[in-house]
């Protein structure tokens, strides 16, 4: 399967994230477009579509749209999550860099369709540079008029704000992003309610990723039949695949969905020489890793799913058969342990109990008993926490133990550095001082 | 109205009822007699599903569902850990987790034996720990404020007392920090948690985390002997739970009284007892021919105090302050009218006038049960006069917050100034300044609208002439319910008993009458700082003084015949609170000897060849009319201002005396002023004032207040840093400057 440059066509010109060359390249035309085209029919057209939310749940974008109450006289609030920050995942990021203005115009009929006007793009604090482009292109879009009061004389107004967070994963959350837009601390919400009914300062709100949004100009100028084109029945559409890891050309690839791994490991050089694939995650390090076995599955929700594991974020990672297992588990136990928000028990004290027996493990002093153990910390962990990182948290560990067991056991008098050494793994690896 | 309730039917473990739709699925158990063992969950705080604990099984949900936070629907089919092995194991996951990192120090917490961690622990838990590592440790204990002490490593993260903090009290000074397992209670770098409810956050800490300074490894709870009693610290009439280990009260806990405290006290409530035992008298005085108070043997001091009394009975002033119990109130009505003869009593030990006299025998006395706080929570309006409720009846405070979040109810305040307190309240100022309230309360009219409003009246309000004329005539022209709440918790027992004086001299007419009309003195838990004028230079008048008291004071001095009188703790007695309910309480600490004021009184009685007998005085008595007293108007120079004060909940009371943790958690003194009298008088926000009257001084830095009434200086009385105690109104001098 070929790429298929949409988001990324324009990426390698030199002024791509100006205005200026956003609109050489047809930009600012899809939401003149919704605006003659009306809200509802708008997320309709979503709908349609069949645009599935590209930040990790695969949510249908159009029908979360939906779900914003009409005509209630409540303030709407869009929110963009761009907190990007699962460990391997890397799309939004570059996104935002290369073509800021697809996202705000994106946000101009997002916003337009579910009557908010009001916009938050919350995009994680470790990335100043990121932030201070968004703000010069949000900064451009009010000069030309695209964004302030009565935008094109449509009637229609929208204020956009861009808000850096402080460097907590947990803001990814969806409402522990809102909580910590509000000013408060990042801890996700009890619902119900939900979002769309009380978000936002008690308001309606929907929260997308930078990804859904910055493919609806597209979405619009170019139809739905267009979009259908791309992609399977239940996975249409193209995706930014952020490939990592052990290859030869990390990077971003933007591909239809359905395209497998291994038409994609292709793109990106394939691995390093002499090596090969010992396993890969499709989707940041919060679903299952699979192995080599499976890289002509499908890069689909529904194909990754059958196989055992989530597409997710859709940024696989890959890892060469330098890389040990237990290192790399107890390194991705050690950030949700790090990043747990601490607000419900199985979290704060599960993700602390793995990083505790885990890097004993990778010491070499773990035992036997210990894998039963861990096991039974991660059922106890999974569908038992208040938010979705406790279940992320729970899942590396399965799932290297359905394909590594023997590593682990090899770890109970064997220390992981001593089994791999760490250095095979790094990109300096063969090098001279 | 009729409220039509929809209900939904609902299987909890294979047992089938009907139940309130909206209902949280742990109250349907509870009602069931199922105990779903939680940590985090508490009926009066919102659900935050933080703990994991009450997880559950939902028919047709894969994953198990917090029963704290999920409300029925009809049908559901709910498994607790009884029938449903996914919850059982579910449950003992979370109890396994919460473990890991809580230390094995139950022999030495003061939690152990009461403890829901522990004893959930042994329901849902295993009886041995998997986990081999190193527990999580912090430097133990940290104050969060001078009272309450945290101890970081035993907390499991409920999050009940950062809620209390910030739902119930509005106090938000405590809150979670950190993430991860490092999450950790704590206050901000230079604000301690400053809430006058602090100690219930020690109370519904289901773990040892939070402990007081003042219990602090006092006592185990199996050594405790508790006993239900009533707050005898104001008007509101919380139920307590008093604990006593050898006879020595240990600790005081809110108890359960869902129509009055909820579950809640306030700290002075919860931590000031000390003084039930420091100090106190322990033999009757007696004065010797030399003049000198000796130790005299009850008989002797009985007979001692019936003889100077038979001398001239109707010639006595009875003044018998505001703590007595109804019991004891009862059976100083009947002494003085009865036994002794004489109108001139009165309760009242604070500035009186006969306006207040006339208010209170047409509007309050005798009537009954009658506003309730479940008026306050549903009512429409509420309008305050001369009443700050968070200083002066805390849990009025907390019940009108309660019904402003969650039920909109509108709450306005007549006060000088818009106090903190007020807007946790969410309340609205009507400024007025002191001794001209009666505009405002006369304009009051258009708030109370709604015939679903009541009045609140303070006791200060009778510190201006007219102000509760107004008020009674506002709740005619209204139709808006009054109440009149006092600050002492004996007040509203003794005007219903009938130590108000109708057809009699009032407490500053006693004293100024002292040495001429009247001979004699009989003075309960009176203090002459207490009282508007000169209470000791009257006993020095007086031919023969009789006090009724429990420690020392500047009237035990001067007496001639001193008895000492039981406390709270010694006697079972009632309170009558603000509402008109009673709130009967028992002996806590059973003390040989200790006599109650009503048996004190008895004795006397028998000696005088009489007895006590209990009078329905408002049944006959002739209630004066009630009429606005005159106007006076105080005109200030330079340098001067109008002062306005009341005394914070903790102040220099004598019942708040030794217990030092609980003073360092009172508020300190602060000079307000508004920016116009700031700019007048040359003070500076921040800097330090003095205010001084009658040769009492306060010394307090400054805080300029917007939308403060001109000409007017705000100091508390009788508070740490000011020893000022004069009512509002006087005319102060104010000067910038000087030691805060």
């Amino acid at each position: 399967m070929t790429l298929t440059p949409v988001l990324t066509k324009y990426w390698d010109e030199a002024d791509s994230y100006k205005i200026s060359g956003y609109m050489r390249n047809g930009g600012y035309t899809a939401f003149k477009k919704a605006f003659a085209t009306g809200p509802d029919e708008i997320i309709n057209i979503v709908k349609d579509s069949g645009l599935r939310g590209r930040g990790g749940a695969g949510f249908p974008t159009g029908l979360k749209w939906s779900f914003v109450p009409q005509n209630d006289g409540k303030p709407h609030y869009l929110v963009v999550n761009a907190d990007e920050s699962e460990p391997g995942a890397c799309k939004d990021i570059p996104l935002m860099m290369a073509n800021p203005h697809s996202l705000i115009e994106g946000v101009i009929i997002a916003a337009y369709a579910m009557r908010a006007n009001h916009a938050f793009i919350y995009i994680r604090g470790e990335v100043p540079h990121v932030f201070r482009r968004v703000n010069n292109a949000i900064r451009e879009a009010y000069a030309a008029g695209y964004l302030g009061k009565n935008i094109m004389g449509s009637g229609f107004d929208l204020e956009v704000v861009l808000h850096a967070g402080a460097g907590a994963y947990i803001c990814g959350e969806e409402t522990a992003l809102l909580d910590s837009l509000e000013g408060r601390r990042g801890q996700p919400r009890l619902k119900p309610p939900f979002p769309a009914v009380a978000g936002l300062y008690a308001s309606p709100s929907c929260v997308n990723n930078v990804e859904t949004i910055a493919n609806i100009p597209y979405l619009i100028n170019n139809g739905v039949d267009w979009f259908k084109s791309f992609g399977t029945e239940k996975s249409p559409g193209f995706k930014l695949f952020a490939v990592s890891g052990h290859v030869n050309r990390p990077g971003i690839y933007e591909a239809p969905l359905g395209i497998t791994m291994r038409e994609l490991l292709e793109h990106a050089g394939g691995v390093r020489d002499g090596k090969t694939v010992k396993f890969w995650l499709p989707g940041g390090s919060s679903v299952p890793m699979l192995t080599a076995d499976l890289l002509d599955t499908p890069l689909t929700y529904e194909d990754i799913a059958a196989a055992g594991s989530m597409l997710g974020t859709g940024t696989p990672m890959i890892f060469d058969n330098t890389t040990s297992v237990v290192r790399a588990v107890t390194g991705w136990i050690s950030f949700y342990k790090h990043e747990s928000c601490g607000k419900c028990t199985p979290c704060r004290e599960g993700t602390w109990w793995l990083s505790d027996v885990l890097h004993r493990f990778e010491a070499g002093h773990g035992t036997e008993s210990d894998l039963d153990k861990l096991i039974d910390i991660c059922a106890q962990i999974a569908g038992r926490s208040f938010c979705a990182l406790g279940d992320a948290a729970a899942t590396p560990f399965p799932a290297a133990m359905k394909y590594f067991r023997d590593e682990f056991v090899q770890a109970t008098s064997t220390p992981a550095n001593e089994s791999y050494d760490p250095t095979a793994s790094t990109i300096f690896a063969g090098a001279t001082r | 109205m009729t409220v039509t309730t929809q209900t939904v039917t609902v299987t909890v473990d294979a047992v089938t009822v009907e139940v309130p739709a909206g209902t949280l699925i742990i109250r349907v158990a509870e009602m069931l007699g199922t105990a779903i063992p939680r940590f985090c969950d508490h009926p009066l705080l919102e659900p935050v599903a933080a703990c994991r604990m009450c997880l559950v099984e939902i028919e047709g949900q894969g994953k198990p569902q917090p029963s704290c936070a999920v409300t029925v629907t009809d049908g559901m089919v709910i498994k607790t850990q009884h029938t449903s092995e996914m919850a059982e194991k579910a449950q003992a996951g979370v109890m396994e987790f919460l473990l890991i990192n809580h230390p094995l120090d139950c022999p030495i917490c003061d939690k152990g034996g009461e403890c829901p961690l522990q004893n959930q622990a042994m329901t849902s838990g295993a009886g041995e720990s998997r986990f081999t590592g190193v527990k999580r440790t912090f430097p133990k204990p940290i104050n969060v404020s001078a009272q309450v002490l945290l101890d970081r490593e035993r907390c499991v993260s409920c999050a009940r007392c950062t809620r209390f903090a910030d739902e119930i009290a509005g106090d938000p000074f405590i809150e979670l920090l950190e993430r991860g397992a490092k999450q950790q209670v704590g206050t901000s770098e230079d604000q301690p948690f400053d809430s006058y409810f602090s100690g219930n956050t020690i109370q519904i800490c289901p773990v040892g985390a939070l402990t007081s300074a003042k219990y602090r490894f006092r006592s185990r709870p199996f050594d405790l002997i508790s006993t239900p009693s009533a707050c005898e610290h104001c008007a509101s009439g919380c139920a307590l739970r008093t604990d006593v280990r050898r006879n020595t009260v240990m600790r005081r806990l809110a108890w359960d009284a869902p129509e009055v405290n909820e579950e809640w006290n306030c700290d002075k409530g919860r931590f000031a007892f000390p003084y039930t035992t420091e100090g106190r008298l322990t033999h009757p005085l007696v004065r010797d021919e030399d003049g000198n108070l000796v130790p005299a043997s009850w008989p002797e001091a009985i007979r001692v105090a019936a003889a100077g009394l038979a001398k001239s009975g109707t010639a006595t002033g009875v003044l018998t302050g505001g703590r007595v119990t109804v019991e004891d109130a009862q059976s100083y009505a009947g002494f003085a009218r009865g036994v002794l003869g004489t109108p001139d009593v009165d309760f009242r030990a604070r500035a009186v006038s006969s306006e207040e006299t006339a208010f209170l025998a047409n509007h309050v006395a005798g009537k009954g049960l009658d506003v309730t706080y479940g008026d306050l929570e549903s009512a429409a309006a509420v309008l305050l006069v001369g009443f700050e409720p968070e200083d002066e009846s805390p849990i009025v405070f907390l019940r009108l917050r309660k019904a402003a979040l969650k039920n909109g109810t509108k709450v306005y305040s007549v006060a000088p100034y818009a106090t903190a307190g007020l807007a946790k309240m969410k309340g609205k100022l009507l400024t007025a300044g002191p001794r001209e309230e009666v505009a405002t309360i006369n304009g009051a009219a258009e708030f109370l609208a709604n015939p679903n409003s009541i009045i609140l009246v303070g006791e200060r309000a009778a510190q201006t002439p007219g102000a509760l004329s107004a008020v009674a005539e506002l709740a005619t022209k209204t139709g808006a319910r009054l109440a009149w709440i006092p600050r002492r918790a004996g007040d509203r027992g003794a005007l219903d008993a009938g130590l108000l004086p109708i057809g009699g001299r009032n407490t500053t007419e006693i004293i100024s009458a002292t040495g001429s009309a009247i001979k004699n003195l009989v003075i309960g838990g009176v203090g002459a700082e207490d009282v508007d004028g000169d209470l000791v230079a009257a006993i020095e008048r007086a031919s023969f003084v009789v006090s009724l008291e429990t420690r020392h004071t500047d009237v035990t001095a001067l007496a001639d015949v001193v008895f000492p009188v039981a406390v709270v703790t010694e006697k079972r007695g009632t309170f009558r609170n603000w509402e008109g309910r009673d709130r009967s309480f028992d002996v806590v600490a059973p003390t040989p000897g200790a006599l109650s004021d009503a048996a004190v009184l008895g004795e006397i009685a028998r000696e005088l060849g009489s007895e006590i007998s209990v009078i329905d005085f408002w049944a006959s008595a002739a209630k004066p009319a009630l009429s606005a007293g005159a106007a006076e108007n105080s005109t200030i120079g330079a340098g001067e201002a109008i002062l306005s004060t009341w005394r914070h909940l903790l102040d220099k009371g004598t019942l708040q005396s030794g217990e030092p943790y609980l003073a360092a958690t009172s508020r300190v003194a602060v000079v307000r002023v508004s920016p116009n009298t700031a700019q007048s008088l040359g003070l500076v926000d921040g800097g330090s004032a003095s205010v001084t009257c009658c040769g009492n001084t306060a010394t307090a830095p400054v805080i300029v207040t917007g939308g403060m009434v001109d000409g007017v200086v705000w100091v508390p009385a009788n508070s740490e840093g000011s020893s000022l105690n004069i009512p509002s109104g006087c005319v102060v001098t104010v000067k910038a400057g000087g030691n805060a």
